[in-house]
């Protein structure tokens, strides 16, 4: 039995069924990442001043993560073209290059997952003094990484100290803070570039709290996690589909091209999605 | 809506993003004066005129394809 409206265009609609189906598909994910992205603002708007982490997130990894995003769905879109003027070598060179844009992608936020897992907010009971740029202040809140053991340890928190019978760790403190403002974070930023951390050594006893930058340190990395995972697992599936269209399913472009360069374009329908959403998750997570 | 017309959408926004990133490292660059800050507004700038090049050259290329 043939399923109809695979290739040619159904007379109601004026386009393929599944030109319908993905276009429903993505009105449903829509209102998905628009649910987020809305609580996110109203969460964010609701904060009181100086508690929402700012700042944090790596900006040249980020903008590099963008423009192979972009890059990809510049490739996908000529790989389609390619198949539109019956070159198909052309096609698998582009959908190759989009495959591996993709894994570049995953790998690189893989690379600054693992660097938020080690990295530290330690809440004191009492004061230490450390450097914000050039000035140095007395706080309780200090930002930084473990050194134990001459390692830098993923996922410690006040329990972890606790449950390992860690009397005491050093931690090399960062001479900034999100408490600050932006343009005094950015300040101390710029004035402290290169210079050696003040290294502290911490007594467990004088630990009020601790956590590395997973979602439960705060509101924010819990945002933060949840959208740029759910986003990752987007780049995952599509890459999936992708490949596969361009691997085993690649056999229908003998038996019925016009169906393939949908099945093309509908998976280049949702990879441009998938992107555009970073091109708004990108500077709302990253820079606002 | 086909490929063609989403690729003009989102070409479109990320060229804002880019020019709307120039301007705001151009801040920061004017803030702090750090050399890095300078080159990524003029990088992302030339990003952002690349991209509307680029989608000129698309439209020009694919004239025959549907919107739809």
């Amino acid at each position: 039995m043939d399923i109809p409206y695979t290739s040619k265009p159904r007379p109601d609609t004026g386009i393929y069924n599944a030109k319908v189906g993905i276009w429903l598909f993505l009105a449903s994910e829509v209102m998905l990442f628009g649910a987020l992205f809305s609580a996110y603002i109203l969460l964010r708007v609701g904060a009181p001043e100086g508690t929402w982490v700012h700042g944090m997130l790596n900006i040249p990894i980020g903008t590099f993560n963008t423009f192979v995003l972009i890059t990809s769905s510049v490739t996908v879109v000529l790989g389609w073209a390619a198949l539109q003027l019956g070159n198909f070598q052309k096609y698998k060179f582009y959908q190759a290059i989009t495959i591996l844009c993709a894994l570049g992608f995953m790998g690189i936020k893989s690379f600054e997952y693992a660097d938020k897992f080690k990295h530290y907010e330690v809440w004191l009971k009492n004061p230490v003094t450390v450097m914000h740029g050039d000035k140095e202040v007395q706080t309780n809140r200090v930002l930084g990484h473990i050194e134990y053991d001459g390692k830098h340890p993923y996922f410690w928190n006040t329990r972890t100290l606790r449950e390992k019978g860690i009397e005491g760790f050093k931690f090399e403190a960062d001479p900034y803070h999100y408490t600050l403002s932006p343009k005094e974070l950015a300040h101390a930023k710029s004035v402290s570039k290169g210079k050696p951390h003040v290294v502290l050594d911490i007594k467990t006893a004088d630990v009020e709290r601790l956590s590395a930058f997973v979602p439960s340190h705060s509101t924010y990395f819990a945002v933060y996690f949840t959208l740029t995972a759910l986003h990752g697992l987007h780049v995952l599936g599509g890459a999936l589909v992708i490949f596969y269209i361009w691997g085993p399913g690649a056999k229908m472009w003998k038996s019925d091209p016009l169906r393939y360069t949908n099945r093309v374009e509908v998976s280049g329908l949702f990879w441009h999605f998938v992107d555009l959403v970073w091109i708004f998750l990108f500077p709302i997570i990253y820079l606002l | 809506m086909s490929l063609k017309a989403f690729h003009v959408i989102f070409i479109t926004a990320a060229s804002v993003l880019a020019f709307w990133f120039a301007a705001w490292m151009w801040k920061a660059y004017q803030a702090e004066g750090g050399r890095g800050d300078l080159y990524y507004a003029i990088g992302s700038l030339a990003v952002g005129v690349g991209l509307l090049v680029y989608e000129g050259f698309f439209l020009k290329k694919l004239k025959k394809v549907s919107y739809l």
